[in-house]
């Protein structure tokens, strides 16, 4: 942990992945998000800590559109992925969600066999030509996410019948089937023991290489062992980013600093 | 700052704070004696600093248990966890106080008798005065949590270390003209030399109480001037 958040500093700002700038969102009445900007780095791992209602989730969620599912959800402001206004009208949500995968708190594989949760993706999207392509996927995408030991010789059982730390990591394979360039996580391991929550952790770790990551976590060990950048909200306002390491030995604000310290009244 | 939601916490680094201020007193009553019985040639007083030694070690060492145990259980984060490692470190520097000073108490029982030149004496008491006031201001700034104040603390060091250098030269110069006082003499300098140690110990904790309260590290820019070497 020591040096990669210097790493992190040297990155160039005006490479961010995701961009967000002036961000509100609004549940009715309630102005749940107020002025959010935040640059998120490529292939690094971003965790967004705060209190309960402090408005990260749904921040998370801003940035693959699953807020569009509520009616009486607004969000203005801008959000783009590479440089691409993902609230343009042109934007397809299907489309931007497999760019977007997301990942949930619960574990919550599809009622169908291993081998179909994670094909699911690849073939309404047309992503496999034939049968063999659509293998290779499955494989891989349970490979990249550490699963394929245990599922091969069962890929036909339901992948409800697993573990829940084995089902969390199925959903995982499930993001990464589609190919993502950012993968969202909601509190990935609250529902976990804590050996399934260091191999979830382990494999962010990896994913981090290849992918954009954002994580949502109640727990702050969690949010300093896998993230090289940590964001702090409380009550829909982003009071501070920076590199990880800086936010949890000496953050700048004072609300920062409460939170951290297990202060907050 | 205000209370930890767990107030439990808030007792534990109080009880903390006040060990490290407990070893503080301990070592510079240790160290005030020391040199004392060393200037006086009181070899009582250099033993019972000899066998109060023991308390300091055993304070210390209850502290490290503690502050082990505030690590597992609370997982300290920001500036919980500067003031945990700084009195991690404090507490070791005050032990380390504490040997010297039991260094310091032995010698002047193997010298057993008063230091013969007085000049060399208000050198070493002079020198002490700088020490022990280093000392006391950093335990000062540690506990009303003063950043300043132990920047100031570093800086003076400087003095310690200025006045080490010319009792070296005093004590060659002793030495050169009258072999028979060699023995002693080497005692003394080495007691000269535990003393700027304890300088070094509060500039270190200077530092560790200037990054527990502001989350910077003390520039080290100041030039160390042991000079001795160029004796």
């Amino acid at each position: 942990m020591n040096d990669m958040p210097k790493i992190e500093q040297a990155t160039d700002m005006t490479d961010s992945k995701i961009s967000a700038n002036k961000v509100q969102v609004y549940y009715g009445d309630t102005h749940a998000i107020k002025d959010v900007d935040i640059e998120i780095q490529p292939r690094s791992v971003t965790a967004f800590i705060g209190p309960s209602g402090c408005g990260k989730s749904t921040f998370l969620r801003t940035i693959n559109r699953m807020n569009d599912t509520l009616d009486i959800c607004r969000v203005k402001g801008s959000i783009q992925i590479d440089g691409e206004d993902i609230y343009d009208p042109k934007v397809d949500p299907v489309q931007l969600r497999a760019k977007v995968g997301m990942v949930f708190q619960k574990p919550n594989p599809f009622p169908k066999s291993i081998y179909d949760n994670v094909a699911y993706g690849p073939r309404i999207h047309g992503l496999a030509r034939n049968r063999a392509e659509l293998d290779d996927i499955v494989a891989s995408s349970l490979q990249k996410a550490g699963l394929w030991e245990e599922a091969k010789d069962r890929l036909d059982e339901p992948g409800t019948g697993m573990s829940g730390g084995q089902q969390q990591r199925l959903c995982i394979a499930r993001a990464i089937a589609v190919s993502p360039e950012v993968i969202l996580m909601d509190e990935p391991c609250s529902a976990l023991d804590p050996i399934a929550t260091a191999k979830v952790e382990e494999l962010i770790d990896e994913l981090r290489e290849n992918y954009t990551i954002v994580i949502v976590t109640h727990s702050m060990q969690q949010a300093a062992r896998v993230s090289q950048r940590t964001a702090f909200f409380h009550l829909g306002i982003l009071v501070e980013e920076g590199p990880t390491q800086d936010i949890f030995t000496n953050p700048v604000d004072k609300r920062t600093q409460d939170y951290i310290t297990g202060r907050f009244g | 700052m205000s209370e930890h939601t767990v107030t439990a916490y808030d007792d534990e680094l109080n009880v903390m704070a006040g060990r490290i201020a407990e070893m503080g007193g301990l070592a510079e009553k240790a160290f005030a004696e020391a040199v004392s019985a060393l200037v006086s040639g009181d070899t009582d007083l250099a033993r019972r600093v000899i066998d109060q030694d023991r308390r300091l070690d055993a304070l210390h060492q209850d502290v490290e248990e503690g502050l082990i145990a505030m690590i597992v259980r609370r997982q300290p984060m920001g500036q919980d966890l500067r003031e945990i490692t700084a009195a991690s470190r404090i507490a070791n520097d005050l032990e380390r106080v504490g040997d010297l000073a039991k260094n310091v108490a032995k010698r002047a029982i193997a010298i057993d008798n008063d230091i013969q030149s007085k000049k060399l004496a208000i050198g070493v008491e002079h020198m002490t005065e700088l020490a022990l006031g280093q000392l006391k201001k950093v335990l000062d700034a540690y506990t009303g949590r003063d950043a300043e104040a132990a920047r100031h603390v570093q800086e003076a060091d400087a003095e310690v270390d200025a006045i080490y250098t010319s009792l070296f030269r005093e004590l060659l110069t002793y030495m050169m003209e009258d072999p028979r006082v060699i023995t002693s003499c080497v005692h003394l300098l080495f007691c000269a030399k535990n003393i700027e140690r304890i300088g070094d110990h509060a500039t270190n904790i200077a530092e560790n109480v200037f990054f527990m309260v502001t989350g910077e590290r003390l520039p080290e820019d100041r030039t160390k001037v042991d000079e001795t070497g160029a004796v």
